[in-house]
């Protein structure tokens, strides 16, 4: 079958910001009251190479509602959709390079007939400077299927840490994800 | 751009995306990773996107001469710009959301971190979005951008151009790109658009004037098809098949 060629990628660029983060394109909270599952804050800093924060990102995840199914029709798996909870969230970047999104930690989802994944937060980071996006997963520190994750298991073991969001000693779920772009502990990106 | 210092990293295909380094574009410098992408398979958080939950908008967002809210027409050229959103096996993307945005005639910006001394328009705001129809064409209306200058290198000038954000059927499709203008000798010595690495997927991301789209006493017509990538993909088996390998062997 012949392809097409596809089109290219250019950089989001700095002013993008009037369009895609106007008020109602910013999803920050991705929950409604009735949504179900356990209510999460994740919050997070976008970094450069010299640790200093990128104050024109935008990041976007998208994610399993708490059963562990998507909100699409290719996923036509058994758990049930949620109406209240379509996954996606959009955020820009402060000042001080953060982020953040209200949401409810996703269930595990299916890898294939007889392994799943463990729970984890697809994420997206556009940046000027960044001519092609950056794709990447959010898992949570705290669990213990992460060591089965098929994913994570491509991942070389001394950079899997750089995809665990830690959880806050707050009372209220707080999760921590910095973004790294460049340099030490650089966030592991992936070629999708 | 001939002598500029290109990385090796590129998401995706090495003919068709700009590598994140490319130093000529400075903005590149310290934000481009420097380890190698991870290769990883398609799951179904890759298989399912965004994209057809994605659809608050009013027809009034897909023309950016008039939707500033003034009750009046942003001064400029006016163009109609249209085409189709196709994934790479040629089928239509239907009801996908597209987002643009871009300077005003004079090439200015409604950002506070646009400052040169080009004019702003009350009555442009230079955003606007749209749905593609069941056979996957998308239509604005807006004015001919100017170029507009920068501070990445002496003298430096961005070709005229309009962003777009495109969503399609998955997450693999998602796209942020830029649309140019055909004939503008800007584009030989702009470092965003020679970041593409070749002369055919350059050509890719310039519309063609289309005088069947031409309106007459009203706008000149350019059309612009999108391609993204399909969600032909399936599912990862590995692990399945090493999994019934392992049964077999215990059997034998």
């Amino acid at each position: 079958m012949n392809t097409l060629l596809l089109t290219g990628s250019q950089t989001v660029g700095p002013f993008f910001s009037p369009c895609l983060l106007r008020e109602d394109a910013c999803r920050n909270v991705l929950t409604q009251p009735e949504s179900a599952g356990e209510r999460i804050r994740i919050e997070g800093r976008v970094l450069d190479g010299d640790k200093v924060p990128v104050p024109d990102a935008m990041v976007e995840i998208w994610q399993a509602n708490a059963h562990g199914r998507y909100n699409h029709a290719t996923d036509q798996g058994p758990a049930p959709l949620d109406l209240t909870f379509t996954g996606f969230g959009r955020s820009g970047t402060g000042d001080d390079g953060s982020y953040w999104f209200e949401t409810i930690k996703p269930g595990p989802v299916p890898f294939d007939a007889g392994h799943m994944q463990a729970p984890h937060i697809c994420v997206t980071v556009f940046a000027r400077g960044l001519l092609n996006h950056l794709v990447t997963r959010l898992y949570f520190e705290d669990e213990t299927t992460n060591a089965e994750d098929p994913v994570l298991q491509c991942v070389p073991n001394e950079r899997r840490a750089t995809l665990l969001a830690r959880r806050e000693p707050d009372s209220a779920i707080v999760y921590r994800f910095d973004i790294v772009l460049q340099g030490a502990n650089e966030t592991v990106f992936f070629n999708l | 751009m001939s002598n500029t210092t290109i990385g090796a990293i590129v998401r995706g295909d090495r003919e068709v995306f700009p590598p994140y380094l490319y130093e000529a574009y400075q903005s590149t410098r310290r934000r481009a990773p420097t380890l190698p992408l991870v290769d990883v398979p398609l799951t179904l958080s890759e298989l399912t996107g965004p994209g057809p939950v994605i659809s608050a908008i009013s027809p009034e967002d897909a023309d950016l001469t008039r939707n500033a809210g003034t009750g009046s027409e942003a001064v400029g050229q006016r163009i109609i710009v249209t085409g189709r959103v196709l994934d790479d096996r040629g089928n239509p993307v239907p009801n996908t959301l597209l987002e643009i945005w871009q300077a005003n005639a004079s090439g200015r910006y409604l950002h506070k971190r646009d400052q040169w001394p080009g004019p702003l328009d009350p009555n442009f705001l230079g955003i606007g979005r749209c749905l593609t129809n069941e056979d996957g064409v998308y239509r604005f209306l807006t004015i001919r951008p100017g170029a507009y200058p920068w501070k990445n290198h002496p003298n430096a000038w961005r070709p005229a151009h309009i962003h777009f954000s495109v969503f399609g059927p998955s997450a693999l499709s998602r796209l942020v790109t830029q649309m140019y203008f055909p004939d503008d000798p800007l584009h030989r010595i702009d470092p965003i658009m020679q970041s593409v690495p070749t002369e055919a997927a350059r050509e890719r991301l310039i519309a063609a004037y289309d005088h069947k789209v031409t309106e007459q006493e009203w706008a000149l017509g350019y059309r612009w098809d999108i391609v993204v990538q399909g969600p032909h993909a399936t599912p990862f088996e590995p692990l399945e098949a090493a999994e019934a390998e392992k049964r077999r062997e215990t059997r034998q």
